[in-house]
Protein backbone atom coordinates (compact mmCIF):
# COMPACT_ATOMS: atom_id res chain seq x y z
CA UNK A 1 0.00 0.00 0.00
CA UNK A 2 1.68 3.07 1.29
CA UNK A 3 5.01 3.22 -0.45
CA UNK A 4 5.20 6.96 0.42
CA UNK A 5 6.27 5.81 3.86
CA UNK A 6 9.43 4.38 2.32
CA UNK A 7 10.20 7.79 0.85
CA UNK A 8 9.47 9.39 4.21
CA UNK A 9 12.05 7.09 5.78
CA UNK A 10 14.52 8.19 3.11
CA UNK A 11 13.69 11.85 3.78
CA UNK A 12 14.15 11.36 7.53
CA UNK A 13 17.52 9.69 7.00
CA UNK A 14 18.60 12.62 4.82
CA UNK A 15 17.53 15.12 7.53
CA UNK A 16 19.52 13.23 10.16
CA UNK A 17 22.60 12.97 7.94
CA UNK A 18 22.20 16.65 7.08
CA UNK A 19 22.23 17.71 10.73
CA UNK A 20 25.10 15.31 11.44
CA UNK A 21 27.20 17.06 8.82
CA UNK A 22 26.60 20.34 10.63
CA UNK A 23 29.13 19.10 13.19
CA UNK A 24 31.92 20.75 11.20
CA UNK A 25 32.04 23.94 9.09
CA UNK A 26 33.79 21.99 6.32
CA UNK A 27 30.91 19.57 5.76
CA UNK A 28 28.07 21.83 6.91
CA UNK A 29 27.11 23.22 3.51
CA UNK A 30 26.91 19.72 2.15
CA UNK A 31 24.72 18.75 5.08
CA UNK A 32 22.29 21.57 4.41
CA UNK A 33 22.04 20.34 0.83
CA UNK A 34 21.23 16.80 2.04
CA UNK A 35 18.44 18.16 4.26
CA UNK A 36 17.03 20.11 1.34
CA UNK A 37 17.17 16.98 -0.78
CA UNK A 38 15.25 15.13 1.94
CA UNK A 39 12.58 17.80 1.83
CA UNK A 40 12.38 17.51 -1.95
CA UNK A 41 11.91 13.74 -1.72
CA UNK A 42 9.17 14.14 0.91
CA UNK A 43 7.29 16.77 -1.10
CA UNK A 44 7.45 14.97 -4.46
CA UNK A 45 6.42 11.59 -3.05
CA UNK A 46 3.47 13.21 -1.24
CA UNK A 47 2.36 15.02 -4.39
CA UNK A 48 2.48 11.80 -6.41
CA UNK A 49 0.84 9.54 -3.86
CA UNK A 50 -2.02 11.74 -2.65
CA UNK A 51 -5.23 11.57 -4.59
CA UNK A 52 -8.11 14.00 -4.44
CA UNK A 53 -5.73 16.92 -3.77
CA UNK A 54 -6.12 20.24 -5.56
CA UNK A 55 -2.83 20.24 -7.49
CA UNK A 56 -3.44 23.58 -9.13
CA UNK A 57 -4.05 25.33 -5.86
CA UNK A 58 -1.03 23.65 -4.29
CA UNK A 59 1.20 24.84 -7.13
CA UNK A 60 -0.02 28.40 -6.74
CA UNK A 61 0.67 28.22 -3.01
CA UNK A 62 4.15 26.82 -3.55
CA UNK A 63 5.07 29.48 -6.09
CA UNK A 64 3.91 32.28 -3.80
CA UNK A 65 5.78 30.71 -0.87
CA UNK A 66 8.94 30.20 -2.93
CA UNK A 67 9.04 33.82 -4.08
CA UNK A 68 8.51 35.20 -0.57
CA UNK A 69 10.94 32.75 1.03
CA UNK A 70 13.67 33.38 -1.54
CA UNK A 71 13.27 37.15 -1.18
CA UNK A 72 13.59 36.90 2.60
CA UNK A 73 16.68 34.71 2.30
CA UNK A 74 18.36 37.07 -0.18
CA UNK A 75 17.57 40.37 1.47
CA UNK A 76 18.06 39.69 5.16
CA UNK A 77 21.10 41.30 6.81
CA UNK A 78 23.13 39.01 9.03
CA UNK A 79 22.42 41.29 12.00
CA UNK A 80 18.72 40.65 11.33
CA UNK A 81 18.98 36.84 11.44
CA UNK A 82 17.21 36.61 14.82
CA UNK A 83 14.18 38.45 13.41
CA UNK A 84 14.12 36.22 10.36
CA UNK A 85 14.30 33.02 12.40
CA UNK A 86 11.59 34.38 14.69
CA UNK A 87 9.23 35.12 11.83
CA UNK A 88 9.97 31.75 10.20
CA UNK A 89 9.21 29.94 13.45
CA UNK A 90 5.88 31.74 13.32
CA UNK A 91 5.17 30.57 9.77
CA UNK A 92 6.07 26.98 10.67
CA UNK A 93 3.88 27.00 13.77
CA UNK A 94 0.91 28.49 11.99
CA UNK A 95 1.22 26.04 9.09
CA UNK A 96 0.92 23.17 11.58
CA UNK A 97 -2.06 24.78 13.31
CA UNK A 98 -3.80 25.43 9.97
CA UNK A 99 -3.38 21.81 8.92
CA UNK A 100 -4.84 20.59 12.19
CA UNK A 101 -7.73 23.05 11.76
CA UNK A 102 -8.34 21.85 8.20
CA UNK A 103 -8.35 18.27 9.43
CA UNK A 104 -10.86 19.17 12.15
CA UNK A 105 -13.19 20.81 9.64
CA UNK A 106 -12.79 18.09 7.00
CA UNK A 107 -13.11 14.97 9.12
CA UNK A 108 -16.38 13.65 10.48
CA UNK A 109 -16.58 11.93 12.86
CA UNK A 110 -13.43 12.57 14.85
CA UNK A 111 -12.04 9.99 17.26
CA UNK A 112 -11.07 11.11 20.75
CA UNK A 113 -7.39 10.55 20.01
CA UNK A 114 -7.43 12.59 16.78
CA UNK A 115 -9.43 15.30 18.51
CA UNK A 116 -6.87 15.45 21.29
CA UNK A 117 -3.90 15.69 18.88
CA UNK A 118 -5.73 18.38 16.89
CA UNK A 119 -6.20 20.49 20.02
CA UNK A 120 -2.52 20.09 20.97
CA UNK A 121 -1.40 20.93 17.46
CA UNK A 122 -3.60 24.03 17.25
CA UNK A 123 -2.55 25.16 20.71
CA UNK A 124 1.22 24.85 20.16
CA UNK A 125 1.08 26.08 16.57
CA UNK A 126 -1.01 29.17 17.34
CA UNK A 127 1.03 30.02 20.44
CA UNK A 128 4.20 29.77 18.34
CA UNK A 129 2.64 32.00 15.70
CA UNK A 130 1.61 34.91 17.93
CA UNK A 131 4.63 34.52 20.25
CA UNK A 132 7.01 34.64 17.29
CA UNK A 133 5.48 37.79 15.91
CA UNK A 134 5.81 39.51 19.29
CA UNK A 135 9.46 38.37 19.43
CA UNK A 136 9.95 39.67 15.90
CA UNK A 137 8.39 43.01 16.85
CA UNK A 138 10.66 43.35 19.87
CA UNK A 139 13.81 42.49 17.91
CA UNK A 140 12.89 44.79 15.04
CA UNK A 141 12.02 47.61 17.43
CA UNK A 142 8.31 47.78 16.53
CA UNK A 143 7.52 46.91 20.12
CA UNK A 144 9.49 48.15 23.12
CA UNK A 145 12.29 45.80 24.14
CA UNK A 146 11.36 46.52 27.75
CA UNK A 147 9.34 43.81 29.48
CA UNK A 148 5.65 44.70 29.29
CA UNK A 149 3.95 43.74 32.55
CA UNK A 150 0.55 44.43 34.09
CA UNK A 151 -0.83 43.64 37.54
CA UNK A 152 -2.10 40.10 37.90
CA UNK A 153 -0.37 38.93 34.74
CA UNK A 154 0.54 35.50 36.14
CA UNK A 155 -3.00 34.98 37.42
CA UNK A 156 -4.40 36.08 34.08
CA UNK A 157 -2.16 33.59 32.28
CA UNK A 158 -3.08 30.81 34.68
CA UNK A 159 -6.80 31.49 34.12
CA UNK A 160 -6.25 31.46 30.37
CA UNK A 161 -4.44 28.13 30.63
CA UNK A 162 -7.34 26.74 32.64
CA UNK A 163 -9.85 28.02 30.09
CA UNK A 164 -7.75 26.41 27.38
CA UNK A 165 -7.89 23.02 29.08
CA UNK A 166 -11.67 23.28 29.48
CA UNK A 167 -12.39 24.36 25.90
CA UNK A 168 -9.90 21.73 24.72
CA UNK A 169 -11.77 18.96 26.52
CA UNK A 170 -15.10 20.18 25.12
CA UNK A 171 -13.65 20.35 21.62
CA UNK A 172 -12.72 16.69 21.86
CA UNK A 173 -16.01 15.62 23.46
CA UNK A 174 -18.44 17.74 21.44
CA UNK A 175 -16.68 18.37 18.11
CA UNK A 176 -20.01 19.31 16.53
CA UNK A 177 -20.07 22.58 18.50
CA UNK A 178 -17.56 24.65 16.57
CA UNK A 179 -17.44 27.39 19.23
CA UNK A 180 -15.19 25.35 21.51
CA UNK A 181 -12.81 24.87 18.60
CA UNK A 182 -12.70 28.64 18.01
CA UNK A 183 -12.19 29.10 21.73
CA UNK A 184 -9.04 26.97 21.65
CA UNK A 185 -7.64 29.05 18.78
CA UNK A 186 -8.38 32.41 20.39
CA UNK A 187 -7.07 31.45 23.83
CA UNK A 188 -3.87 29.98 22.36
CA UNK A 189 -3.29 33.16 20.36
CA UNK A 190 -3.70 35.35 23.44
CA UNK A 191 -1.42 33.10 25.51
CA UNK A 192 1.31 33.39 22.86
CA UNK A 193 1.16 37.17 23.29
CA UNK A 194 0.87 37.40 27.07
CA UNK A 195 3.67 34.89 27.61
CA UNK A 196 6.07 36.78 25.31
CA UNK A 197 5.49 40.47 26.09
CA UNK A 198 6.92 40.32 29.65
CA UNK A 199 10.25 38.99 28.37
CA UNK A 200 12.98 41.62 27.98
CA UNK A 201 14.91 42.29 24.77
CA UNK A 202 18.14 40.89 26.20
CA UNK A 203 16.44 37.54 26.79
CA UNK A 204 15.26 37.20 23.20
CA UNK A 205 17.95 34.58 22.34
CA UNK A 206 16.26 32.22 24.78
CA UNK A 207 12.80 33.01 23.46
CA UNK A 208 13.73 32.43 19.82
CA UNK A 209 15.34 29.10 20.70
CA UNK A 210 12.26 28.10 22.66
CA UNK A 211 9.89 29.11 19.86
CA UNK A 212 12.10 27.15 17.47
CA UNK A 213 11.52 24.12 19.65
CA UNK A 214 7.76 24.80 19.74
CA UNK A 215 7.57 24.95 15.95
CA UNK A 216 9.03 21.44 15.93
CA UNK A 217 6.60 20.23 18.58
CA UNK A 218 3.71 21.68 16.56
CA UNK A 219 4.87 19.81 13.45
CA UNK A 220 5.18 16.57 15.44
CA UNK A 221 1.69 17.04 16.92
CA UNK A 222 0.32 17.54 13.42
CA UNK A 223 2.14 14.34 12.49
CA UNK A 224 0.07 12.54 15.13
CA UNK A 225 -3.11 14.07 13.70
CA UNK A 226 -2.29 12.82 10.22
CA UNK A 227 -0.46 9.67 11.42
CA UNK A 228 2.45 10.81 9.28
CA UNK A 229 5.97 9.58 10.14
CA UNK A 230 7.78 12.32 8.23
CA UNK A 231 6.18 15.04 10.34
CA UNK A 232 6.68 13.16 13.58
CA UNK A 233 10.38 12.48 13.03
CA UNK A 234 11.26 15.93 11.68
CA UNK A 235 9.20 17.62 14.37
CA UNK A 236 10.99 15.62 17.06
CA UNK A 237 14.41 16.58 15.62
CA UNK A 238 13.57 20.28 15.55
CA UNK A 239 11.95 20.14 18.96
CA UNK A 240 15.09 18.57 20.43
CA UNK A 241 17.33 21.06 18.66
CA UNK A 242 15.44 24.08 19.97
CA UNK A 243 15.42 22.67 23.47
CA UNK A 244 19.19 22.11 23.49
CA UNK A 245 19.84 25.65 22.25
CA UNK A 246 17.42 27.07 24.83
CA UNK A 247 19.34 25.26 27.53
CA UNK A 248 22.71 26.54 26.26
CA UNK A 249 21.42 30.12 26.21
CA UNK A 250 20.02 29.84 29.74
CA UNK A 251 23.33 28.46 31.01
CA UNK A 252 25.20 31.27 29.26
CA UNK A 253 23.19 33.76 31.28
CA UNK A 254 23.12 31.64 34.44
CA UNK A 255 19.33 31.80 34.50
CA UNK A 256 16.65 29.17 34.69
CA UNK A 257 14.10 28.95 31.91
CA UNK A 258 11.34 29.77 34.40
CA UNK A 259 13.23 32.90 35.43
CA UNK A 260 13.55 34.02 31.81
CA UNK A 261 9.88 33.46 31.04
CA UNK A 262 8.33 34.77 34.25
CA UNK A 263 11.09 36.95 35.71
CA UNK A 264 10.53 40.06 33.54
CA UNK A 265 14.26 40.75 33.87
CA UNK A 266 15.44 44.03 32.41
CA UNK A 267 12.56 45.97 33.88
CA UNK A 268 13.61 49.40 35.17
CA UNK A 269 14.30 48.82 38.81
CA UNK A 270 14.45 51.48 41.51
CA UNK A 271 18.04 52.64 41.64
CA UNK A 272 20.00 50.35 43.88
CA UNK A 273 21.06 52.34 46.92
CA UNK A 274 23.35 49.70 48.38
CA UNK A 275 26.46 51.50 47.18
CA UNK A 276 27.05 49.09 44.29
CA UNK A 277 27.45 52.07 42.00
CA UNK A 278 30.77 53.05 43.55
CA UNK A 279 32.99 54.74 41.02
CA UNK A 280 35.96 52.80 39.75
CA UNK A 281 39.19 54.61 38.98
CA UNK A 282 40.04 53.96 35.36
CA UNK A 283 42.96 54.63 33.04
CA UNK A 284 42.01 56.08 29.68
CA UNK A 285 44.52 55.70 26.83
CA UNK A 286 44.68 57.03 23.29
CA UNK A 287 44.84 54.63 20.34
CA UNK A 288 48.48 55.66 19.86
CA UNK A 289 49.40 54.39 23.30
CA UNK A 290 47.31 51.27 22.75
CA UNK A 291 49.15 50.66 19.46
CA UNK A 292 52.45 50.45 21.34
CA UNK A 293 51.05 47.82 23.66
CA UNK A 294 49.89 45.78 20.66
CA UNK A 295 53.31 46.16 19.08
CA UNK A 296 54.95 44.53 22.09
CA UNK A 297 52.42 41.70 22.30
CA UNK A 298 52.76 38.18 20.90
CA UNK A 299 49.36 36.76 21.61
CA UNK A 300 46.18 38.80 21.22
CA UNK A 301 42.63 37.65 22.00
CA UNK A 302 39.74 39.71 20.68
CA UNK A 303 36.48 39.63 22.67
CA UNK A 304 33.64 40.87 20.46
CA UNK A 305 30.35 41.95 22.01
CA UNK A 306 27.15 42.98 20.33
CA UNK A 307 28.33 46.60 20.41
CA UNK A 308 30.84 45.61 17.75
CA UNK A 309 28.11 44.43 15.41
CA UNK A 310 26.02 47.53 16.09
CA UNK A 311 29.02 49.67 15.08
CA UNK A 312 29.45 47.48 11.95
CA UNK A 313 33.10 47.15 12.94
CA UNK A 314 33.68 43.48 12.00
CA UNK A 315 35.72 44.35 8.91
CA UNK A 316 37.81 46.86 10.85
CA UNK A 317 38.59 44.14 13.42
CA UNK A 318 39.74 41.79 10.69
CA UNK A 319 42.04 44.44 9.21
CA UNK A 320 43.68 45.06 12.59
CA UNK A 321 43.97 41.31 13.18
CA UNK A 322 45.55 40.72 9.77
CA UNK A 323 48.07 43.51 10.35
CA UNK A 324 49.02 42.00 13.72
CA UNK A 325 49.34 38.55 12.15
CA UNK A 326 51.57 39.92 9.42
CA UNK A 327 53.84 41.07 12.25
CA UNK A 328 54.03 37.48 13.48
CA UNK A 329 51.52 37.75 16.30
CA UNK A 330 48.84 35.20 17.11
CA UNK A 331 45.23 36.43 17.06
CA UNK A 332 42.23 34.52 18.43
CA UNK A 333 38.61 35.45 19.06
CA UNK A 334 36.73 34.59 22.24
CA UNK A 335 33.00 34.13 21.67
CA UNK A 336 30.69 34.07 24.68
CA UNK A 337 27.51 31.97 24.20
CA UNK A 338 25.31 35.05 24.52
CA UNK A 339 27.57 37.45 22.60
CA UNK A 340 24.99 37.95 19.83
CA UNK A 341 21.22 38.12 19.63
CA UNK A 342 20.73 34.39 19.04
CA UNK A 343 22.82 31.22 19.47
CA UNK A 344 25.98 31.41 17.34
CA UNK A 345 25.04 34.84 16.00
CA UNK A 346 28.43 36.47 16.64
CA UNK A 347 30.21 33.69 14.73
CA UNK A 348 28.09 34.38 11.66
CA UNK A 349 28.73 38.12 11.92
CA UNK A 350 32.50 37.52 12.09
CA UNK A 351 32.42 34.90 9.33
CA UNK A 352 30.65 37.46 7.16
CA UNK A 353 33.70 39.72 7.62
CA UNK A 354 35.92 36.89 6.32
CA UNK A 355 37.39 36.01 9.68
CA UNK A 356 38.49 32.34 9.43
CA UNK A 357 36.41 30.03 11.60
CA UNK A 358 39.45 28.30 13.13
CA UNK A 359 40.18 31.50 15.05
CA UNK A 360 36.72 31.65 16.64
CA UNK A 361 36.88 29.91 20.01
CA UNK A 362 34.05 29.21 22.41
CA UNK A 363 34.17 29.84 26.14
CA UNK A 364 35.59 26.49 27.28
CA UNK A 365 38.26 26.48 24.60
CA UNK A 366 39.46 30.04 25.07
CA UNK A 367 39.48 30.54 28.84
CA UNK A 368 42.74 28.62 29.47
CA UNK A 369 44.32 30.71 26.67
CA UNK A 370 44.02 33.97 28.61
CA UNK A 371 46.73 32.79 31.07
CA UNK A 372 49.52 33.44 28.57
CA UNK A 373 47.74 36.12 26.57
CA UNK A 374 49.49 39.48 26.23
CA UNK A 375 46.56 41.63 25.19
CA UNK A 376 42.84 40.93 25.47
CA UNK A 377 40.92 43.43 23.33
CA UNK A 378 37.35 43.79 24.59
CA UNK A 379 35.07 45.39 22.00
CA UNK A 380 31.59 46.41 23.10
CA UNK A 381 31.27 43.55 25.61
CA UNK A 382 30.60 44.22 29.26
CA UNK A 383 28.78 41.80 31.57
CA UNK A 384 30.36 38.73 29.97
CA UNK A 385 33.86 39.86 31.05
CA UNK A 386 32.95 41.04 34.57
CA UNK A 387 35.10 39.09 37.07
CA UNK A 388 32.48 39.80 39.76
CA UNK A 389 30.57 36.84 38.29
CA UNK A 390 33.32 34.57 39.68
CA UNK A 391 33.73 35.87 43.22
CA UNK A 392 31.12 38.46 44.23
CA UNK A 393 28.18 36.50 45.61
CA UNK A 394 26.14 39.71 45.95
CA UNK A 395 26.43 40.50 42.24
CA UNK A 396 23.32 39.88 40.14
CA UNK A 397 25.47 38.10 37.58
CA UNK A 398 27.26 35.89 40.12
CA UNK A 399 27.73 32.39 38.73
CA UNK A 400 27.35 33.42 35.11
CA UNK A 401 30.10 31.88 32.97
CA UNK A 402 32.44 34.66 31.85
CA UNK A 403 35.49 35.09 29.67
CA UNK A 404 38.53 35.36 31.94
CA UNK A 405 40.05 38.38 30.19
CA UNK A 406 41.39 39.75 33.48
CA UNK A 407 44.00 36.95 33.49
CA UNK A 408 45.71 38.48 30.45
CA UNK A 409 48.76 40.66 30.94
CA UNK A 410 46.87 43.69 29.62
CA UNK A 411 43.18 44.18 28.95
CA UNK A 412 42.23 46.91 26.50
CA UNK A 413 38.56 47.77 26.70
CA UNK A 414 36.81 49.79 24.04
CA UNK A 415 33.48 51.30 24.95
CA UNK A 416 31.55 54.33 23.84
CA UNK A 417 30.80 55.48 27.38
CA UNK A 418 31.03 54.18 30.92
CA UNK A 419 27.38 53.06 30.71
CA UNK A 420 26.53 49.72 32.23
CA UNK A 421 25.59 46.55 30.34
CA UNK A 422 22.30 44.66 30.39
CA UNK A 423 22.72 43.67 34.04
CA UNK A 424 22.86 47.36 34.95
CA UNK A 425 25.98 47.05 37.09
CA UNK A 426 29.41 48.67 37.00
CA UNK A 427 32.17 46.36 35.83
CA UNK A 428 34.99 46.11 38.37
CA UNK A 429 37.30 44.93 35.58
CA UNK A 430 37.56 48.51 34.31
CA UNK A 431 39.34 49.52 37.51
CA UNK A 432 41.87 46.67 37.52
CA UNK A 433 45.60 47.52 37.37
CA UNK A 434 46.02 45.68 34.07
CA UNK A 435 42.96 47.31 32.46
CA UNK A 436 43.09 50.19 30.01
CA UNK A 437 40.08 51.97 28.57
CA UNK A 438 40.05 53.34 25.03
CA UNK A 439 36.83 55.27 24.53
CA UNK A 440 35.05 55.81 21.24
CA UNK A 441 32.96 54.16 18.55
CA UNK A 442 34.38 50.68 17.87
CA UNK A 443 34.79 51.22 14.15
CA UNK A 444 36.49 54.63 14.44
CA UNK A 445 38.73 53.38 17.21
CA UNK A 446 39.84 50.31 15.24
CA UNK A 447 40.54 52.31 12.09
CA UNK A 448 42.60 54.79 14.10
CA UNK A 449 44.39 51.91 15.83
CA UNK A 450 45.18 50.35 12.46
CA UNK A 451 46.79 53.59 11.30
CA UNK A 452 48.72 54.01 14.53
CA UNK A 453 50.11 50.48 14.45
CA UNK A 454 51.21 50.95 10.83
CA UNK A 455 52.95 54.20 11.69
CA UNK A 456 55.00 52.72 14.52
CA UNK B 1 -3.83 4.54 18.94
CA UNK B 2 -0.89 3.08 17.15
CA UNK B 3 1.98 2.41 19.53
CA UNK B 4 4.44 2.27 16.63
CA UNK B 5 4.00 5.94 15.88
CA UNK B 6 4.76 6.86 19.50
CA UNK B 7 7.86 4.66 19.36
CA UNK B 8 9.04 6.50 16.28
CA UNK B 9 8.48 9.85 18.01
CA UNK B 10 10.40 8.93 21.18
CA UNK B 11 13.32 7.40 19.27
CA UNK B 12 13.51 10.44 17.00
CA UNK B 13 13.84 12.72 20.04
CA UNK B 14 16.79 10.64 21.26
CA UNK B 15 18.45 10.71 17.84
CA UNK B 16 17.88 14.47 17.78
CA UNK B 17 19.59 14.99 21.13
CA UNK B 18 22.53 12.80 20.09
CA UNK B 19 23.29 14.53 16.80
CA UNK B 20 22.50 18.09 17.83
CA UNK B 21 24.77 18.13 20.88
CA UNK B 22 27.61 17.46 18.42
CA UNK B 23 26.99 20.67 16.49
CA UNK B 24 29.64 23.22 17.59
CA UNK B 25 28.54 26.65 18.93
CA UNK B 26 30.05 28.28 15.84
CA UNK B 27 27.28 26.73 13.74
CA UNK B 28 24.36 27.25 16.09
CA UNK B 29 22.73 29.98 13.98
CA UNK B 30 22.82 27.89 10.78
CA UNK B 31 21.58 24.93 12.86
CA UNK B 32 18.62 27.00 13.92
CA UNK B 33 17.73 28.29 10.47
CA UNK B 34 18.35 24.83 9.00
CA UNK B 35 16.17 23.06 11.54
CA UNK B 36 13.64 25.79 10.92
CA UNK B 37 13.58 24.75 7.28
CA UNK B 38 13.14 21.12 8.35
CA UNK B 39 10.13 22.04 10.49
CA UNK B 40 8.69 23.22 7.17
CA UNK B 41 8.00 19.49 6.67
CA UNK B 42 4.51 20.59 7.67
CA UNK B 43 4.23 21.23 3.91
CA UNK B 44 3.57 17.50 3.51
CA UNK B 45 0.55 17.80 5.77
CA UNK B 46 -0.48 21.01 4.03
CA UNK B 47 -0.49 19.24 0.66
CA UNK B 48 -2.65 16.43 2.02
CA UNK B 49 -5.11 18.97 3.49
CA UNK B 50 -5.60 20.84 0.23
CA UNK B 51 -8.43 18.64 -1.03
CA UNK B 52 -10.51 19.20 -4.13
CA UNK B 53 -13.83 20.77 -3.13
CA UNK B 54 -12.96 20.49 0.53
CA UNK B 55 -14.57 23.81 1.46
CA UNK B 56 -12.98 25.98 4.12
CA UNK B 57 -10.46 23.26 4.97
CA UNK B 58 -8.98 23.50 1.48
CA UNK B 59 -8.33 27.21 1.85
CA UNK B 60 -6.71 26.67 5.22
CA UNK B 61 -4.58 24.03 3.47
CA UNK B 62 -3.60 26.56 0.80
CA UNK B 63 -2.48 29.11 3.40
CA UNK B 64 -0.57 26.33 5.16
CA UNK B 65 1.13 25.44 1.85
CA UNK B 66 2.23 29.07 1.41
CA UNK B 67 3.54 29.41 4.98
CA UNK B 68 5.33 26.06 4.95
CA UNK B 69 6.92 26.78 1.56
CA UNK B 70 8.23 30.13 2.83
CA UNK B 71 9.72 28.21 5.74
CA UNK B 72 11.33 25.53 3.57
CA UNK B 73 12.70 27.69 0.74
CA UNK B 74 13.71 30.65 2.90
CA UNK B 75 15.20 28.41 5.57
CA UNK B 76 17.43 26.32 3.32
CA UNK B 77 18.53 29.28 1.18
CA UNK B 78 19.51 31.52 4.08
CA UNK B 79 21.32 28.63 5.79
CA UNK B 80 23.32 28.06 2.63
CA UNK B 81 24.06 31.78 2.40
CA UNK B 82 25.48 31.72 5.92
CA UNK B 83 27.44 28.49 5.57
CA UNK B 84 29.09 29.84 2.42
CA UNK B 85 30.66 32.55 4.59
CA UNK B 86 32.45 30.15 6.91
CA UNK B 87 35.94 29.97 5.45
CA UNK B 88 39.28 28.57 6.44
CA UNK B 89 42.38 30.64 6.53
Amino acid sequence: MDYTNIFYVLASVLFILGIKKLSHPKTARNGNFLSALGMFVAIISTLIASDNIDLQMIMVGMIIGTVIGALFAQKVEMTQMPQMVAIFNGFGGSASALIAAAEFLNTVPISAFTGFTIVISIFVGTLTFTGSFIAFGKLQGFISGQPIVFPGQQVFNALLALALVVTGIYTVQIPSDINYFYGVIIISAILGITLTIPIGGADMPVVISLLNSYSGVAAAATGFVLMNNALIISGALVGASGLILTNIMCKGMNRSLANVIFGAVGLEQESTSDGSQKQVAIKSYSTEEAAMIFDAAEKVIVVPGYGLAVAQAQHAVREVAELLESKGKQVLYAIHPVAGRMPGHMNVLLAEANIPYEQLKDLDEINPEFEDCDVALVLGANDVVNPAARHDTSSPIHGMPILDVDKSRTVIINKRTMNTGFAGIQNELFGYDNSIMVFGDAKDMLQQLLKDIKEL
Amino acid sequence: MDINILTVFILAIFVGFEIITKVPPTLHTPLMSGSNAISGIAIVGAIISTKINGGVGTYLGLIAVIFATINVIGGFLVTDRMLKMFKRK
